[in-house]
């Protein structure tokens, strides 16, 4: 599994929001498709929970169900108040996470 | 996990009886009335946002393609006018689509560190069909956005 890349300004204005931008490979198998050999149903399997935080204050909480493409892409933003660690955390169906973290840095 | 995010389809009798008492009640906007045979549940789902409010059309920019090559991935972007205050921002954007297996695409929930409500994601569409934007201020009001798509290869696999 690749890790998740994440994207942020190379420094900020305090309080002036910025865009930051998450992107994980994940099949997010959507539990709609059938093996082509059995013709069984394969099971869901997705990431169905994305969170970022900024030094452990909530910026954003997703919920992903089956119709988000694979390897999800979020574009949103945040304001910082100073310079802190962004943490992201994405959940999938089996209780596993993938995490990534971003330092943002605010310029005076 | 709240029952409204189940993915299980409703009892189509049920979810009908719900849909004409919701009408009767006047809760559902006219646009929903028409959602008729192969309706997945999106009225119900829209519903269950607006809670007997009803939406703005404007103050929301809802940015989808007209025609998708590919329902696989079919980029959209969702944006609120306004810049957040402590206390008056942008609880939650939530996007469903009509004619996929479930109603439900993605649901964000903003702070106010969230700055302001502007987001884009790539998302599965299994045919043409109407996907519906709609956003909700921390002072109740509601915005809704209708977008029509047309796909030309569908997604959602099968």
């Amino acid at each position: 599994m690749d890790k998740p890349r994440v994207k942020v300004p190379l420094n900020v204005r305090k309080g002036e929001p910025f865009e930051v931008k998450a992107l994980v490979s994940h099949k997010m198998e959507s539990g709609q498709r059938k093996d082509d050999k059995t013709g069984a149903r394969i099971p869901r399997k997705i990431l169905n929970r994305f969170l970022c935080t900024l030094d452990g204050v909530e910026i954003l909480r997703v919920t992903l169900h089956p119709a988000v493409s694979a390897n999800p892409y979020l574009s949103f933003y945040a304001t910082a108040g100073k310079s802190g660690e962004m943490k992201f955390v994405w959940t999938d169906d089996d209780g596993s996470t993938l995490e990534a973290s971003a330092h943002i840095e605010v310029k005076a | 996990m709240k029952a409204d995010f189940d993915h299980q389809p409703a009892d189509p009798s049920r979810r009908v009886l719900l849909e004409r008492a919701l009408l009767a009640a006047g809760l559902l906007v006219p646009v929903w009335a028409l959602a008729g045979e192969g309706d997945n549940g999106t009225a119900a789902a829209v519903a269950k946002v607006l809670h007997g409010r009803a939406p703005l059309a404007s103050g929301l920019k809802f940015t989808t393609p007209a025609i998708a090559e590919n329902g696989n991935t079919v980029p959209v972007g969702i944006e609120v006018e306004g810049i957040f205050s402590a206390a008056s921002y942008v609880k939650a954007i939530h996007v469903f689509a009509e004619a996929n297996p479930a109603p439900e695409v993605i649901s964000f929930q903003f702070t106010p560190a969230s700055g302001r409500a502007k987001v884009a994601t790539r998302i599965r569409l299994a045919k043409t069909q109407r996907v519906v934007a709609l956003a909700e201020w921390s002072d109740g009001r509601l915005l809704q956005a209708i977008n029509e798509v047309k796909v030309t290869i569908g997604g959602c696999g099968g």
